[in-house]
């Protein structure tokens, strides 16, 4: 790696490192019980205006099963007028490329997937999706989607705070807020800054232009920037174009790429110190923080160095992938000439390690081993720092996961915060450990069964596989991101990732609130020198281990046949 | 029964294993393969049904390899329930003994008893003790076993409790108080006492005690179901990750159609044995294996020190306990003040004090008394005198009213008047036989309350003479021995201990500090203690303590973990979740730490059992894809031999795991008191990597001696 | 429970407006106002017309013109159809090229591969076998969009673009020079030449 690709990866750390606890105290704020909030004289009023239209009486307390009730049937509303809009486009305005109908299978699969804030496109968007659906259906969703997740997180926060405690908040309350305070006002500024590097935002068709040499180019338009934002800090993913962050109209630049890439992990990176300061214990989020960034570190500069060093079969064949001062070098099939492998691996890293699933290079074209990283990352449970909200859920869950272990061997009924780990927590922990493999493997395994699903490949062999592996590695998880030569716009692939997209979200939601009620009743023990810190580099450590463990052993044998033996082969 | 001497702080022991138990307890792992008895336990039920799965497909297609596999599967449920029943057979021999002094008892049931009644007023008839219900009225005398668990409610006896406690020298058990608790299956050794049983059959002391052992009805403890829901959804996992790598499977065989059959992967996929392989290999067997024979002999070491739990959840509970409330008496000092020290006023020899302070306490049966004889003893060589042997002294015993004791000597025809008591009594009876108390008595006594001791002034008079105070003794509670050693010791382990004592604050503090507690409650009454119990658990601590009398019920029953003596009453014995047949309060320390060794022999073993999956994995991934896929084969960093070899030396890995880890399981894992974080890395080191590195290694090792079998080397 | 139905549907049309109207509309606004022609797709004119964006590549074949880098995007720098190739890194496909299946005369499978490319890259640049080749010259981008060539890749084009256009050489490797976007704050990014600005810079020499 050249000296300019580490000082990028340590920029966009020190970027983290200085905005993520300032944005992590705001929000601490936003969802806290009491007090004033910045920005209260402005964004009130709206709030207000919102509660009363909603009929929601902002100071009523929700118990975990009303917010579960509350999350799904918003959830349910979402898919159904995303569904309908995508279904009922031709006739809508807004339409200047006069986009058919989407495909029903297609429909329910997007549907599903930014309701899910997965954002997995088995679709073009420049081909299907007319400017009304993007903007009024899919943008609207990468606010929401993602403002659920953080809801669900600041419920099982509060569980883990408050004690003896019948109720987690108020679902409605918190999603205002979310939207209003947080995602809106964070997307406007980084859609600005877009805007000013060159992402478009027009309500311009295609505009067709005679090059050069006198073909003809169909230079496209829309509203990109305001859906970029919100697809980068919502952690959402969806492209305004096919090739997504690719696309030089989605990402125009080195320097835009920077912003696109802080502001996929900036939200949930800051949620890590959120959640210490709503905790009480700011130790807290800094150790939970600490461990999403050891992943991702590890796993970016993984990805980083394995691209740059190239696909060894390249130079075979006569083409020259070596570091120099006039070319970047390393494996370039699949890459932008302007990121080179040093920000597609950062990137690609980052986005697997949210919920993100934006691409700025191909996944598909990686090298074997650089095409697991972002696999593999998914396959951590997306902790690192994982998707807006359900990146710390999902990490808080694999915290308790290794407080029981630990709280074993050390000899007391395991605790978190002083919060007893027992019996029916640890249903609900498996129930999540359980529903993520269940959909991958399952789905993988009942797809290479099927000639026609496994004809959808775009390459032959173990690297097919991945292909598929892959496909369901992202809907599970709700990532989104792809192996995109795999053609997944099939009745087949539409459903079962669309099913495995609904398990991925689901099953952490419901199980979290669920979680987070049973937390909020139990009265917290008093630490002692018996009881283990959870924020020191011990326990780090443990975490690091069972997260590594949990992942590496379900999915060993799987990687095995893909990845790995396609890198061993090389 | 005062055992009083402290124990010094040994760590937790279970006995070691005798390989002949094994032997012993094999037919009873033969019973246990039972589908209907095994289902209970998931992880080794699906070890089974691979068992018979492979037998099936061995029967069908033989092979050395087939076979090989199918019997260390088999032989896989078999070590797990070796490990089972040997817990249980260890408690079974334990039972056996104690089953012994109940069988052929035989009761004297009397029929219309009431207090106080002539014994020629009712009747009485012979009944097995089984027979016995509720409230019956049974009469024991010396030489016969008591038939039940009940309390005294007429007569006095020595009782022989060394049944149950091992403990030889006989108690003394009386109707009304504190002491009128009697258990099944004791011998009356003298006298005569009529017994209310406050037991059916089969809920006795004994009955409990033989099930808890035997683990018979054992209910799963909360922190082991949680276990058991883990190891279910692990064991689900890897059903899955084995059950899809079957398809995965076939896609890479039709990809590569030129490769060649093995006996692992062929055009259908891998074989089944080959699957079931895995997928044993792959669940948590080591811990699924060992987590009930770990609760049979957490229970089991429990017993051998004589604490009777009457659930496993109390137990846990006590490896969580924050706070330890301790009666001061008997529990942090030897229970009675002694003298420490002879304070004679100016111009008066010592030794003539002590002569005069030991002459006062020779009829003093109290332990003070006899304290303040041994002390001259020792200090001054006075020998005490035996009572006998003065024929001229008459003693003043003490009474409510003087609050002193004493005693006259006709001595040379003149009287010398000794007496000792409580300050203000000894100095006015110095003043009313015209004395005149010497101003530093009144110092001396000052200074000794000021540290919670308490001051008894010792005077004489001469006959004619007017009377003077000699000087003063301090008496004061003595801490045991070795008590602020194990007070430090709970404090590493996060317990705050708190002193119970009726003493005046000052003297609480000087005993509590003295004895190194955190905190003491003075001037306690029962109220009190349940009052400090329900503060403590509002703030989220967890209590124990330890009672005997029927006033500590309610604190006992408020507790999270409350140990009532054997000694006490049935009340407190009802009220509490623990007995100690010891009547030893210290033993709270020892409970603990079987609470926290139980929890932690589980934890290790279960990150052990996860652990040993990486290195099962670089033996049986490779070996099954290895000619599919032909570079897979540098997954095979340990070069095993062949693919079959890998596979079986996996399996006879996994399988001798267990066995190895039995004496383990059975004596759980080392525990010192200390610091969560230092317990959490040592054990993480041991069992973690241990649990990474070990099978490594003995996989390799296992390779080299299978590969020799034919059929085997591939 | 049921009380919440009628908030969930009210909830999902008012964020609906807010922020699939209000907002991209505001961002819009500002965007037209400040950064007009960025907002628009950073259009490049030539005598008026617009022949494209910089931020798009766009097919170049002539001699006398610096050449893209390979494109999946429809034929090949189709703005409306960005795609990448997807092949894997060991597929023969990538690596070797296809030939159409004569089997299915609708469709043309037939691929370029790398070895293909490196060899027609050789022979149009005159250079000699063996000379290694800058990767990005024979390997598509993500988007196929992709307007930028490296440094290299335009530097062993510079001979080819000279002799068709009767330039000297150093002239044109000056331009390069010129047309070079480096790093982005001197460490984000790679350096890339923007071909489309190049090839109209040359046409204004």
């Amino acid at each position: 790696m050249s000296s300019a690709s580490w000082l990028q990866f340590a920029v966009l750390i020190g970027l983290l490192l200085v905005t993520a606890p300032l944005l992590g105290r705001y929000m601490a704020k936003v969802y806290g019980d009491d007090g004033k909030v910045p920005g209260d004289r402005v964004f009130l009023p709206v709030e207000r205006l919102i509660y009363r239209l909603c009929r929601v009486s902002p100071h009523t307390e929700q118990r975990w099963t009303v917010y579960a009730f509350a999350v799904l049937g918003f959830s349910l509303f979402s898919f159904l007028l995303l569904y309908a809009m995508q279904r009922m486009q031709q006739w809508l305005p807004l339409n200047p490329t006069d986009m058919p109908a989407v495909t029903d299978h297609i429909a329910f699969n997007a549907a599903v997937s930014f309701m899910t804030n997965t954002n997995w496109q088995s679709y073009s968007g420049e081909l299907t999706m007319s400017h009304l659906t993007q903007m009024t259906g899919l943008t609207v969703q990468n606010f929401v989607s993602a403002s659920v997740g953080m809801c669900v997180m600041a419920a099982l926060i509060r569980g883990l705070a408050r004690r003896r405690a019948s109720t987690l908040g108020n679902f409605w309350v918190d999603l205002t807020r979310t939207v209003v305070r947080i995602m809106l006002p964070l997307s406007f500024l980084v859609a600005i800054v877009l805007v000013s590097q060159g992402v478009i935002q027009n309500f311009n068709g295609h505009t067709a232009v005679t090059t050069v040499e006198g073909a003809t180019q169909l230079i496209p338009g829309g509203p990109a920037a305001s859906q970029i934002a919100i697809k980068q800090l919502g952690t959402n993913g969806g492209g305004f174009f096919n090739m997504n962050s690719a696309h030089p109209f989605e990402n125009s630049s080195p320097f835009n790429n920077l912003v696109e890439n802080w502001a996929i992990l900036i939200i949930p990176s800051a949620l890590a110190f959120t959640f210490g300061r709503m905790v009480g214990d700011k130790r807290q989020g800094r150790a939970v923080f600490a461990i999403m960034a050891i992943i991702w570190a590890v796993m970016s500069l993984a990805a980083m160095g394995l691209e740059g060093n190239g696909n060894p079969q390249l130079d075979d064949i006569g083409a020259t992938q070596a570091v120099t001062a006039e070319q970047s070098g390393g494996n370039m099939e699949g890459k932008e000439v302007r990121f080179g492998s040093a920000a597609s691996g950062l990137w690609a890293a980052s986005t697997t390690g949210t919920s993100n699933g934006s691409v700025n290079s191909m996944h598909d074209s990686f090298t074997p081993l650089g095409g697991m990283i972002p696999m593999l990352h998914m396959k951590l449970g997306e902790v690192s720092p994982g998707g807006t909200g359900v990146g710390l859920n999902g990490m808080l869950i694999m915290i308790i996961l290794s407080v029981f272990i630990a709280g074993l061997m050390v000899g007391r009924t395991p605790e978190y915060l002083g919060k007893k780990i027992e019996a029916p927590e640890m249903k609900l922990v498996v129930l999540y450990i359980l529903a993520m493999p269940l959909v991958v493997l399952g789905f993988t395994a009942a797809s290479v069964l099927m000639d026609s699903a496994v004809a959808s490949q775009n390459n032959p062999g173990a690297h097919g596989f991945s292909e598929i592996l892959y496909a369901f590695t992202s809907g599970g998880n709700n990532n989104g991101s792809a192996f995109a030569g795999i053609t997944a716009s099939t009745w087949w692939y539409d459903t079962t990732i669309g099913l495995a997209m609904l398990i991925g979200r689901f099953f952490l939601i419901i199980p979290v609130l669920a979680i987070a009620g049973s937390l909020a009743r139990k009265q917290p023990a008093p630490a002692t020198v018996g009881t283990f810190p959870t924020h020191t580099p011990l326990f780090a450590s443990l975490v690091l281990g069972v997260v590594a463990i949990v992942a590496g052993l379900t999915f060993f044998p799987a990687l095995a046949l893909g990845p790995i033996v396609e890198y061993l082969s090389l | 029964m005062t055992s009083m001497s402290v124990q010094q702080p040994r760590r937790i022991g279970g006995g070691l294993l005798d390989p002949k138990q094994l032997w012993r307890s094999t037919p009873d792992a033969l019973r246990k393969l039972n589908p209907a008895t095994l289902w209970r336990n998931p992880v080794m039920f699906i070890v089974e049904v691979g068992a018979a799965f492979t037998t099936v497909l061995a029967i069908v297609d033989p092979t050395v390899f087939g076979w090989l596999i199918t019997v260390w599967l088999w032989l896989t449920v078999v070590f797990a329930n070796l490990a089972e029943a040997v817990a249980e057979g260890r408690g079974k021999a334990q039972a056996e003994t104690l089953r012994r002094a109940k069988q052929g008892t035989v009761a004297r049931r009397l029929h219309g008893w009431t207090e106080g009644a002539d014994p020629a007023a009712y009747g009485e008839e012979s009944v097995p003790a089984t027979e016995l219900r509720q409230g019956d009225i049974v009469v024991v005398e010396a030489g016969e076993t008591i038939p039940g668990d009940g309390d005294i409610v007429e007569g006095i006896a020595s009782v022989d409790e060394s049944a149950i406690t091992g403990e030889s020298a006989p108690v003394i058990r009386e109707s009304g108080g504190d002491r009128s608790a009697v258990t099944g299956g004791t011998r009356v050794l003298s006298d005569r006492i009529v017994v209310r049983i406050t037991r059916r059959p089969g809920e006795s002391f004994i009955d409990r005690m033989i099930a808890l052992v035997e683990g018979a009805n054992r209910q799963k403890t909360p922190n082991e179901i949680a276990l058991n829901i883990l190891l279910a959804a692990l064991t689900i996992i890897f059903l899955l990750a084995v059950v899809t790598l079957q398809p995965m499977a076939m896609y890479a065989k039709a990809y590569q159609a030129a490769a060649p059959d093995t006996a692992a992967l062929n055009q259908d996929g891998v074989t089944g044995i080959v699957l079931v392989a895995l997928l044993v290999c792959l669940i948590p067997t080591t811990i699924g294996a060992l987590l009930s024979a770990i609760g049979i002999a957490g229970m089991d070491r429990l017993v051998q020190r004589n604490v009777l739990a009457t659930s496993g959840r109390a137990v846990e509970a006590a490896g969580d306990v924050n706070t330890l409330l301790l009666d001061k008496t008997g529990t942090i000092t030897l229970g009675n003040r002694q003298a420490t020290e002879f304070l004679p006023i100016a111009g008066i020899p010592a030794a003539e004090l002590a002569d005069a302070a030991q002459l006062s306490s020779l009829a003093d049966d109290t332990p003070e008394g006899r304290s303040i004889v041994v002390l001259a003893k020792n200090l001054y060589q006075l020998r005490a005198r035996e009572e006998g042997v003065m024929p001229q002294a008459s003693f003043v015993p003490f009474s409510a009213q003087t609050r002193m004791s004493g005693v006259d000597i006709a001595e040379n025809g003149t009287t010398r008047r000794i007496r000792k008591g409580a300050a203000s009594a000894v100095l006015r009876w110095v003043r009313d036989n015209g004395g005149r108390a010497a101003d530093d008595v009144g110092s001396t006594v000052d200074g000794i309350s000021s540290t919670g001791g308490t001051p008894l002034v010792v005077a004489e008079q001469l006959e004619g003479q007017p009377a003077r105070a000699l000087g003063v003794i301090h008496l004061k509670d003595v801490v045991k021995r070795g008590m602020r050693q194990r007070f430090d010791e709970m404090r590493r382990m996060g317990i705050r201990t708190v002193m119970i004592t009726g003493d005046n604050p000052l003297t609480a503090k000087a005993i509590a500090d003295e004895a190194g507690v955190d905190d003491f409650l003075a001037e306690a009454e029962p109220e009190h203690k349940l009052a400090l119990i329900r503060r403590e658990q509002e703030g989220g601590r967890l209590v124990a303590m330890t009672g005997d009398g029927t006033n500590d019920a309610p604190a006992l029953a408020q507790a999270d973990v409350g140990v009532a003596m054997n000694t006490g009453t049935t009340a407190a014995k009802e009220a509490g979740n623990m007995v100690d047949l010891d009547s030893d309060p210290t033993k709270l320390i020892q409970i603990v730490e079987i609470g926290k060794q139980l929890l932690i022999t589980r934890g290790a073993l279960t990150t052990f059992s996860i652990a040993n999956d990486i290195a099962k994995y670089f033996a049986i991934i490779p070996a099954m894809f290895g000619d599919v896929y032909p570079r897979l084969d540098r997954l095979n960093v340990m070069r095993l031999e062949s693919p079959t070899s890998a596979i079986l030396s996996a399996v006879i890995f996994n399988a001798l795991v267990i066995i190895a880890l039995i004496p383990l399981a059975l004596r759980g894992v080392r525990y010192r008191p200390g610091g969560a974080a230092s317990l959490l890395t040592r054990n993480l080191w041991i069992y973690g990597l241990g649990g990474i590195i070990a099978p490594f290694i003995g996989i390799k090792i296992l390779d080299l001696v299978v590969r020799f079998i034919p059929g085997i080397s591939g | 429970m049921r009380r919440q139905l009628l908030p969930a549907l009210i909830m999902v049309l008012v964020f609906t407006v807010v922020t699939g109207g209000i907002y991209p509309l505001v961002v819009t606004g500002v965007s037209q106002v400040l950064f007009h022609d960025k907002a628009n797709g950073s259009l490049v004119e030539r005598d008026g017309q617009v022949v494209g964006s910089r931020l798009i590549g766009q097919p170049f074949t002539e001699p006398g013109y610096f050449h893209p880098r390979p494109s999946s995007a429809g034929d090949g720098y189709d703005g409306s159809q960005s795609l990448g190739s997807n092949l894997g890194p060991t597929n023969d496909k990538l690596l070797h090229g296809q030939q159409d299946d004569p089997s299915t005369p609708d469709v043309d499978e037939s691929f370029e591969g790398i070895e293909q490319r490196v060899a027609a890259y050789r022979a149009e640049n005159g250079l000699p076998a063996g000379t290694p080749v800058p990767v990005d010259a024979v390997t598509g981008s993500a988007s196929g969009l992709d307007p930028h060539i490296s440094v290299a890749n335009a530097r062993l084009q510079a001979p080819r673009v000279a002799a068709a256009r009767g330039l000297p050489v150093e002239r044109v490797q000056r331009l390069i020079d010129e047309h070079t976007d480096g790093r982005d704050l001197g460490f984000l990014g790679e350096p890339g030449v923007n071909v489309l600005e190049l090839n109209l810079a040359l046409d204004r020499l």
